[in-house]
């Protein structure tokens, strides 16, 4: 165990600025303790993966309201991967209908929380889940 | 309100009251130790005279029609007419959204509402790299007037009024509006609608976002200054709580950021334009969000009226009644919504259109009970629409106006909204108006700050959403029908905006956008060259470009 902090990446991709989720859960994830970084809304796929790279994020937390989940999501992790950060956890919320969600898994994406989630839950999955790398 | 005597009364028999709660409590317990609204508010036991003792019939109640139009603005409220049945739609490309238009209107709207997807939202076409997997998915994409033309088909412009849910390009989008209807042979004087064109909450909450706040909100003068001159009948800024609410904030947030921001537009057209503030204030419009708590919503609305009358005749003085009179539309909250047990919503919905109905909206959009999952399916729209028509024409609510006018309660709420959205009214005033708070962060401080207070308060079940915190349906599966919009609109939308590209002539788009840059770097106003440039096929993102290079590009600081 090393004894960095674990340091997370909220971010959200794309045009969509509903940023009250994203906004709470980066108050959440400082509160429970871990790093933070929140880049603002209208964030390309290639922004938000090199800003994780720079950073040395263990997570990405994507958010997403507006329907383009589909192709953003899968897009992060896909360039996480060529860049060679697969080892970067990332994970997805907003409005994502359920039909969405095995295409999102299938594309590397660790857990998907949808509306109704409770903050304590995520703190707790993240908790369980990562590591901060030494 | 009341006569000493009658104060005198209430004051024993109250005290008699408290004597039997104690013994009362004594029995049964209060379920909880706080009583507040959704928002915090606290809320007494009981009220009574003694809460509203304070107030003056005659300057601050009155009846409708009259100052300070806390009751409506017009004498005859809805006996005369309705709220307008306004639904938000858009989805796809221009001709699915007109389909979904026509269906509003055959089943009993009688307003239309336009919700445009991001790229158009943010000023750029469905070819840009930035609009990847965001055409049509969050509402209709239009690019070029050749869309807006499919978009309005069969849409009579001198007799139905659309509203336009558009910000950071509003001029582009009303110059499509204006220049189908000079096409269509409709004088600009005939139309009428709405443009959102409210840059100030994008900044505080919404962050559909182009240039910085000073050029945005110059490009809002504009449309009030060529409105005012050539599109009378046009609600050139619908200013809007709508967002600040949905992003978190308070119900005294949302009305006092709003009425503010309003503050800084009329402020704006005077002192840039010089335009007499009774010349446009009557064009000005609102938009509220109607929450979960029933009798605050209601205080909120009938406060807000009661505000806004006073800031134009004290602040601007104001001299035509009209100026005076706030008109709003009302969306009930998407966020009170809930992706659990869904058919709820419905329930939450009605009874959030009933306060908007009780607070006096002139017009009102009912959400859908999918809206929470994905944009609205059909049926979901016409139960939502069919609520606001069970309101108004079977339960009787329309019946009479202001049914809550001296409610001991209502007034007294009101009276607290009231006095909590001027605080922060005077503070954003200290710090040199709604820019200058916006750039220190202030307001969207204030709604993080809510939001989060909020979200933790669901988390700990000390409020309430049913289904999600409490009368949970373990392992629920949600299965209702929802509406996809299908990859395939993008790839159609792409191959329409190509051949507009190769139709066009590309000599006289340059020549307009270069007119348009003129136009921007000295100040004048851009609504003619709008018109003319989306008149010969200039897109969305290519007039908007103009603004970006001329007045540069903000980026959302990202403020928690």
């Amino acid at each position: 165990m090393s004894n960095r902090r674990i340091r997370i990446l909220v971010a959200k991709p794309g045009l969509d600025g509903h940023d009250r989720g994203a906004k709470v859960l980066a108050r959440a994830f400082r509160d429970a303790g871990f790093e933070v970084i929140y880049t603002g809304c209208h964030q390309s796929p290639e922004q938000v993966v090199s800003v994780a790279i720079q950073e040395d994020v263990d997570v990405v937390g994507l958010s997403c309201l507006s329907g383009a989940h589909k192709f953003l999501f899968p897009e992060v992790a896909k360039q996480l991967k060529e860049k060679g950060a697969e080892d970067i956890i990332v994970i997805g919320g907003g409005i994502i209908p359920e039909q969405d969600m095995p295409a999102l898994y299938e594309a590397g994406l660790k857990e998907i929380f949808t509306p109704g989630t409770t903050l304590d839950s995520i703190v707790e999955w993240i908790n369980t889940n990562v590591t901060a790398r030494a | 309100m009341f006569t000493k005597d009658v104060l005198d009364k209430s004051s024993e028999l109250r005290s008699k009251w408290e004597d039997e709660v104690r013994k009362g409590v004594a029995k049964h317990a209060d379920q909880k130790e706080k009583w507040t609204t959704v928002s915090d508010l606290g809320i007494k036991r009981i009220y009574g005279p003694e809460d509203v003792k304070n107030l003056d019939f005659e300057k601050d109640i009155a009846y409708p029609g009259q100052f300070p139009f806390l009751r409506g603005n017009q004498p005859t409220g809805y006996r005369g007419k309705y709220w307008t049945f306004r639904m938000f739609a858009g989805m796809g490309t221009a001709v699915e959204t007109n389909k979904r238009w026509h269906y509003l209107l055959t089943t009993g709207q009688t307003g239309l509402s336009t919700a445009f997807d991001f790229p158009t939202l943010m000023g750029y076409d469905s070819d840009s790299s930035k609009a990847r997997g965001e055409c049509g998915k969050c509402g209709v994409a239009i690019d070029t007037i050749e869309d807006f033309g499919d978009l309005i088909k069969g849409i009579p412009l001198d007799k139905i009024s659309t509203s336009m849910t558009i910000n950071p390009p509003a001029t582009v989008l009303w110059a499509m509006y204006c220049a189908s209807a000079e096409l269509q042979g409709i004088p600009l004087n005939k139309i009428s609608g709405t443009i959102q064109n409210d840059i100030l909450k994008e900044f505080i909450a919404q962050k559909t976002l182009m240039c910085p706040p000073e050029p945005s909100v110059k490009l809002i003068s504009d449309t009030i200054e060529f409105g005012t001159k050539y599109v009378p009948k046009w609600n050139t800024v619908s200013i809007s709580g709508y967002h600040i609410r949905e992003a978190g904030a308070t119900a005294a947030q949302e009305l006092a950021f709003t009425l503010r921001d309003g503050i800084e537009y009329v402020e704006d057209a005077i002192n840039r334009k010089g335009l007499q503030v009774d010349q446009f204030a009557s064009r000005l419009s609102f938009f509220f969000n109607s929450h979960i708590d029933f009798f605050e919503e209601i205080a909120k609305m009938r406060a807000a009226r009661r505000m806004w009358a006073k800031i134009m005749r004290d602040r601007f003085g104001a001299k035509d009644p009209r100026s005076c009179w706030m008109r709003f539309h009302t969306q009930t909250a998407g966020c009170s919504l809930t992706a659990q047990q869904p058919y709820n919503n419905v329930v939450r919905t009605a009874t959030e259109a009933l306060a908007a109905v009780l607070g006096g909206t002139q017009s009102l959009h009912t959400n859908s009970l999918d809206e929470v999952l994905c944009l609205p399916s059909e049926h979901a729209v016409q139960i939502a629409l069919r609520t606001q028509q069970i309101l108004a024409e079977e339960t009787g609510v329309a019946n009479t106006i202001d049914p809550l006018a001296g409610s001991y309660f209502v007034e007294s709420l009101t009276n607290e909204m009231e006095e909590k959205a001027w605080e922060y009214i005077h503070k954003i005033d200290d710090m040199g108006g709604m820019i200058k708070a916006i750039e220190k962060g202030y307001p969207q401080m204030e709604i993080s700050d809510a939001s989060y207070k909020f979200q933790q308060q669901i988390d700990s079940k000390e409020k309430v959403m049913i289904g999600v915190n409490k009368y949970v349906e373990e392992d629920e599966k949600i299965d209702i029908p929802l509406l996809a919009i299908d990859d395939s609109v993008e790839k159609e939308q792409l191959k329409r905006l190509a051949s507009v590209k190769r139709r066009r002539d590309s000599r006289k788009v340059s020549q307009c956008l270069k007119d348009l840059a003129s136009a921007c770097k000295k100040g004048d106003n851009v609504m003619p060259y709008c018109i003319e440039a989306v008149k010969n096929y200039a897109t969305v993102q290519e007039i908007c470009d103009v603004y970006r290079e001329v007045y540069g590009e903000y980026r959302d600081p990202g403020i928690f």
